[in-house]
């Protein structure tokens, strides 16, 4: 079992126009950085995007919007990216967005087969239309189904050549569930080590949801928005 | 005279209590933490998947693995741990956070609030509001009592699109603090120096004054 790749361009080969792509990362805090610049080089257009954020204007899936790669998005906040609300209001790019705590297990759900689910939130907003409402307990919930991907992009702190995974603090966000929600699962990891290196009580994908894992580099890890104690 | 947004945090903080998990929303809501009372210990959950969440880090310490769900770089606090977002929106979702402080565009005198999205103007996303609101078992929001029209934005009805419906307990604002109860806002306390008249009038929505009005201490 090898699931070592040499490097971006090599684990996203065959990612075709128009895929469905998961990108693992909140802000600009843990997204798949080399795998985002690769996808730039490679051209692949008219791509769904499965992302909570849609980065900034010069840095992470921002680089996407700027190149026109991207058809759509479905995220729970984009508000940090001129770009992005530009080609939204021309047409040029559809958007979904979705609760961030449905979004998030509407990912868990592809990962633990389970079609669909019901979420108190969104009950009796717009977002509510065209949804199935059932009454449990004396509150309203809707029907969200669980959100698959081609592949999912996902960046990992360390991660061993059999595909398990570690992340760092606060960069677990939606990239645990993404791992395990794409038909093809990409990571991206700051340390690749040989199997028996990672403390197996620490893992926290476990290396049967990961087909592709490279050794990234170059993490330039930006910032969003920097503060300090005063 | 009206509370400024540090007087709002200062009152909200008042309604801490001992043991709480506690979400805070961006903007004044996040400036509750700074007058948690003496004597009392909260945890705050940051809804990217972290419990524990501690100050801003000295500069030496910044960490961009380490940021809370306003993207702000931050510091977590012994006994505090990480998880993922699933995790993060089950334990909103099963009721474990105690109290959410948020704050809103609009809100109705229902409980209904708005604060996600302008219509033709704003395309931002609600993140992780709605889910908030549909779960909380306590929902405290913070806002301005009027827009910089001078308009009420504590009203029977909201007008912009709806985050969630029924679900605010109590509000504080910069000139009262009211709850929401099925026959509309119910006056508990005013701003130190402002009028119930003031109140009223600055209040469109079902507005029940009963008995004398007690000034907030802050």
């Amino acid at each position: 079992m090898n699931k070592v790749v040499a490097n971006a361009d090599e684990a996203l080969h065959d990612i075709p126009d128009g895929a469905v792509l998961m990108l693992g990362g909140f802000g600009l805090s843990g997204i798949p950085e080399n795998s985002i610049a690769a996808l730039v080089r490679k051209g692949v257009k008219q791509l769904t995007c499965i992302s909570n954020n849609a980065g900034v204007d010069d840095f992470g899936l921002g680089l996407l919007l700027q190149t026109r790669q991207i058809k759509k998005m479905l995220s729970s906040y984009v508000g940090e990216n001129a770009e992005f609300e530009r080609q939204l209001l021309s047409g040029e790019l559809e958007v979904d967005l979705i609760p961030q705590g449905t979004l998030a297990t509407r990912i868990q759900m592809a990962g633990m087969g389970i079609p669909a689910f019901f979420t108190p939130a969104g009950y009796g907003t717009e977002i509510a239309e065209g949804k199935e409402v059932r009454e449990f307990n004396g509150k309203q919930y809707l029907m969200e189904l669980a959100l698959h991907a081609d592949f999912a992009i996902v960046k990992a702190w360390k991660g061993d050549t059999m595909g398990n995974l570690v992340f760092r603090k606060t960069t677990r966000n939606f990239s645990t569930s993404m791992a395990k929600a794409g038909h093809i699962t990409i990571a991206e990891v700051e340390h690749l080590v040989q199997p028996g290196e990672l403390d197996p009580d620490q893992v926290h994908v476990p290396g049967i949801y990961v087909h592709r894992i490279f050794q990234g580099k170059d993490y330039e890890k930006r910032i969003e928005r920097k503060t300090v104690k005063m | 005279m009206a509370l400024d947004k540090y007087g709002i945090a200062k009152r909200i903080a008042q309604e801490l209590q001992d043991g709480m998990y506690v979400n805070l929303g961006i903007g004044i809501p996040t400036l509750v933490s700074n007058y948690v009372p003496a004597g009392i210990s909260i945890m705050l959950q940051s809804e990217n998947g972290m419990l524990g969440m501690g100050p801003y880090p000295a500069e030496e310490d910044i960490d961009p693995d380490l940021i809370n769900a306003g993207k702000e770089t931050v510091t977590v606090l012994p006994g505090g741990c990480f998880f993922d977002s699933a995790e993060s929106f089950g334990m909103i979702r099963a009721g474990k956070v105690n109290l959410t402080v948020l704050g809103a565009m609009e809100v109705s005198d229902n409980g209904d609030i708005a604060n996600w999205k302008i219509p033709g103007k704003m395309v931002k996303g609600m993140g992780g509001a709605m889910d908030l609101v549909a779960a909380a078992q306590n929902i405290i929001v913070a806002m301005m009592h009027t827009n910089p029209k001078g308009e009420s934005k504590l009203l029977p009805q909201c007008s912009l699109p709806l985050t969630g419906v029924r679900c605010v307990k109590k509000i504080v604002s910069d000139l009262a603090v009211l709850e929401v109860t099925p026959q509309g806002f119910k006056l508990l306390e005013r701003a130190p120096g402002v009028s119930v008249e003031e109140i009223k009038a600055k209040t469109a929505g079902r507005l029940i004054v009963e008995g004398e009005i007690p000034e907030m201490r802050l």
